[in-house]
């Protein structure tokens, strides 16, 4: 086990390093630069001004020189300066990171707390109205897009209760505070919810047919017993998979949401430091993304093995 | 008995109505709470060329002179005074000098002195030691010679010519004085200023913050407490934040026609106005490769146009055909209607337009058998999209088959900069309505915005006869020729002149909306709100 984690973390440590390359090449390879842009607002570009500021922000140097100043800034706690605040990047992203996960967090509790048991009980009835109705439900939380759930809600909030729960730094009250953050959870973990559902169903129905399951039902074990103490804890493994695999897309998924209800998370924020083409924002904000991604997939490997004794990492 | 009766009725209608000093009187404190559409690039004006920048942070400031904050018109007659008590051309025309207010602070206590009039100037004129990241209206100040001080509190101008436009330049909302002992980069982050409010806070992509300023030169002002700017660029979120109350005025002239109607439907009781932006929307043709080369192509072109279709289509009707500057009666320098429709292109039958233009196009070899094949460049912005889309279904009418070539924002300008293009679509915004800020910038030899590189030394001569004229009803006659002469040349076809709106809550008071310009009147200093 000891030496399956130490191989897990240095792969871990490769794969950072192969994003930090990749994110680093296409960043630079993508046409035009911070100063472009700042020079779009001017209305034309100033070859000496625009050779001035490239200097200035080291953009001129060789591509090779500005990767290592990045990385061993990384490596020193240093993630440089953002083009367009010209205030430290870790400044800008840190307050912001809290915001995101607490949203993506709720989104993820919304996503197993709806999907799992709404999975178990479709499953349980297969065939039934019931059944037929909570796979429509399913269906349409995978196809309904999360920006217009979450512009519906908005305009359902401001019609019915003349409210509108966009973020808000400083919340009045309690109710405010939930609002802000279960809101647009609810609105991007409807699709995560009908996902988890959907494998919860397929995973629930597949050991339903098992013949221990049989074995348990001849044995008296009441449904309720069968159904969550011998089905489900089986049944849970895909999920957990789903789940891991949904934790990360969150954070994807999280840009258009953070978008329609104005929330100041990292999502957002990588979408707009692209648009400037803010190298040191864009790049230490997908590394930390891509950290969480490599982490979670790591967690998940290992809660396999906490969840079903029967799995065990080769040593 | 009637008189009585009169009178009794009349009695009743004056208690109706309210009390208008009580009604009228302005309250202070209180924040108001606007959205902005996107999170400015820094909050250095100077630096800038968006009114992104503009309307966050005008009220931090003061100019020289400003445009009456409450005359919806800019005019030379509208300028009134600000950091300078007064001001006065020399006999020649050649100097212009301010006296100054010996009352004035910067936020962070220092005075205010002539030295920061110079500073700034001199900075502006790529003059000083220190300097501007980018300086996008360096070229306002091309006639001016160098800026002098008379001790403290007086600043003057000197000027190579005449220039009757630089007071009206210099009332823009795009031309605040600086304070010399803060660096360009501070001031990118952190302004300090000497206007009503005072910096707080810029998050980007979250909100902007300013507070009153409790030592205000002018006594009394400003009235609100603060202004927030939350920063939204989600079109909907923001028109919805609005609605519901969570926001007192949308980001002025930022409201569309269409959703203008949304909010006067869920909002009732907001009061909106709609005013034109002296932003036109029009043609950039190269002109320095074939097939544009040819003057009758250019000429197809420009008689191909149904503007009204455009308008109709974009605006539902609002919006204004003109020249290149703003059509009246919110323009001050439009042609008159009749010298308009004479010009190619402008007359009322479009058909008529487009047989003309048909006839040039098989002159120059190309037919229904031989269309023209060409791309229209744009940004991938809807503002600019939609227009040439409407310009490519126009066109196909004169044996014209373009694809719409959709350009990424960073690589607009660079783009035309190399003459990449046959024809881009394009918006043109003028900060002040006057033609020399229009006809230097877009039509000047060797101008930077000169996109198109349209260069006619007949025209140059004008621009300066123009210029240096200060009988305002002389110069219109040239800037009329001007424009006349612009648009028969096809140097950049003017589509049209937009309009859009702008919204706040009833109980947000003395708010004008300018309509001859959107980067002037945001300094905000008597605005109040009676909740």
């Amino acid at each position: 086990m000891f030496a399956y984690i130490v191989r897990r973390l240095a792969l871990m440590l490769v794969t950072l390093f192969g994003i930090s390359v990749i994110i680093f090449v296409l960043l630079r390879v993508v046409p035009g630069n911070i100063v472009d842009i700042l020079f779009d607002a001017a209305g034309f570009v100033d070859p000496a001004d625009k050779a001035n500021l490239e200097k200035e922000l080291g953009l001129s140097q060789p591509i090779v020189v500005q990767y290592f100043n990045w990385i061993s800034g990384l490596l020193r706690g240093d993630l440089g300066y953002s083009y367009v605040s010209e205030k430290p990047a870790l400044q800008e992203i840190l307050p912001r990171i809290p915001i995101t996960a607490k949203l993506a967090g709720l989104a993820l509790l919304f996503s197993a707390s709806i999907g799992i048991p709404l999975g178990v009980i479709s499953a349980v009835h297969q065939g039934t109205r019931l059944d037929y109705t909570l796979r429509v439900i399913s269906l349409s939380g995978l196809s309904l897009p999360s920006f217009w759930l979450g512009l519906l809600i908005l305009m359902a909030s401001v019609s019915l209760f003349g409210m509108m729960p966009i973020f808000n730094p400083n919340p009045k009250t309690w109710t405010e505070a939930f609002a802000i953050y279960a809101v647009p959870a609810m609105a991007v973990g409807f699709r995560s919810a009908a996902l988890t559902m959907r494998i919860t169903r397929s995973s629930m129905l597949e050991i339903l047919r098992q013949d221990y399951i049989r074995t348990a039902r001849a044995k008296g074990a009441s449904e309720a017993s069968v159904n969550y103490h011998h089905a489900l804890k089986n049944a849970v493994l895909p999920v957990i998979t789903v789940i891991g695999i949904e934790a990360a897309f969150l954070i994807g998924g999280l840009i258009v949401t953070e978008t329609v209800f104005n929330i100041p998370g990292i999502a957002r924020f990588l979408v707009e430091a692209l648009r400037w083409r803010d190298y040191p924002i864009v790049q230490n904000l997908v590394m930390f993304i891509a950290c969480v991604v490599v982490f979670t997939n790591f967690v998940v490997d290992l809660l396999y093995a906490a969840i079903d004794p029967r799995i065990r990492f080769g040593d | 008995m009637r008189s009585v009766h009169a009178l009794g009725v009349a009695a009743l209608v004056m208690l109706a109505l309210p009390d208008p000093t009580f009604a009228g009187e302005p309250k202070s404190g209180g924040i108001l709470r606007v959205y902005h559409r996107d999170s400015p690039g820094s909050a250095s004006i100077h630096e800038g060329a968006t009114y992104s920048i503009n309307i966050p942070f005008m009220p931090v400031f003061n100019n020289l002179v400003m445009f009456d904050q409450h005359k919806a018109q800019n005019s030379q007659d509208t300028i009134v005074p600000d950091l300078a008590e007064s001001w006065a051309w020399s006999a020649d025309k050649k100097i212009l000098t301010f006296k100054l207010r010996n009352d004035v602070k910067w936020h962070d206590g220092k005075p205010f002195t002539s030295a920061d009039v110079k500073c700034t100037f001199d900075m502006l004129m790529g003059k000083s030691q220190q300097k501007f990241r980018q300086n996008p209206r360096k070229s306002w100040y091309d006639q001016v010679n160098e800026v002098t001080t008379n001790g403290d509190y007086e600043a003057s101008f000197n000027l190579k010519r005449p220039q009757p436009a630089l007071l009206s330049l210099l009332a823009s909302g795009y031309t605040p004085v600086y304070p010399c002992h803060v660096s360009p980069a501070d001031m990118r982050t952190k302004p300090i200023g000497t206007g009503p409010f005072k910096f707080v806070e810029f998050k980007a992509n979250e909100s902007i913050k300013i507070a009153k300023n409790p030592d205000y030169w002018k006594k009394g002002l400003p009235y609100l407490d603060g202004i927030e700017y939350t920063i939204i660029t989600n079109r909907s979120t923001a028109i919805l934040g609005f609605v519901s109350g969570k926001f007192d005025m949308t980001f002025p002239t930022e409201v569309s026609i269409p959703l203008l109607k949304d909010v006067k439907s869920q909002a009732p009781n907001a009061v909106c106005v709609v005013e034109p932006v002296n932003v036109s929307t029009n043609i950039i043709v190269n002109s320095s490769n074939p097939p544009f080369d040819n003057l009758d192509i250019r000429r197809a072109l420009a008689l191909a146009l149904d503007r009204k279709a455009f308008i109709q289509i974009q605006f539902e009707g609002q919006a204004d055909i003109g020249g290149t500057m703003l059509p009246a009666p919110a323009g001050l320098w439009a042609m008159p209607k009749e010298m308009l429709e004479q010009i190619p292109g402008y007359g009322p039958d479009v058909e008529k337009n487009r047989d003309e233009a048909r006839k040039l196009m098989q002159k120059a070899g190309y037919g229904p058998d031989k269309r023209l094949a060409i791309k229209i460049a744009t940004r991938n912005i809807p503002i600019y999209r939609d227009p040439a889309i409407i310009l490519i279904d126009q066109i196909k009418s004169i044996f014209i088959d373009a694809e719409l070539d959709v350009v990424d924002t960073a690589q607009w300008f660079p783009k035309v900069a190399r003459k990449d293009y046959s024809l881009g679509l394009n918006l043109t915004g003028n900060a002040v309505d006057d033609p020399d800020q229009s006809f230097y910038e877009n039509y000047s030899c060797g101008s930077e915005r000169n996109y198109t590189g349209y260069c006619n030394k007949e025209i140059e001569k004008l621009f300066d006869q123009q210029s240096m004229e200060f009988d305002v009803a002389k110069r219109k006659k040239i800037v009329w020729e001007i424009d006349k002469k612009l648009q028969e040349d096809v140097a950049r076809p003017i589509i049209f002149h937009s309009r859009t709106g702008s919204c706040w809550q009833p109980y947000v008071k003395n708010i004008t909306i300018m309509s001859n310009s959107s980067y002037n009147g945001y300094r905000y200093e008597d605005i109040w709100m009676d909740k």
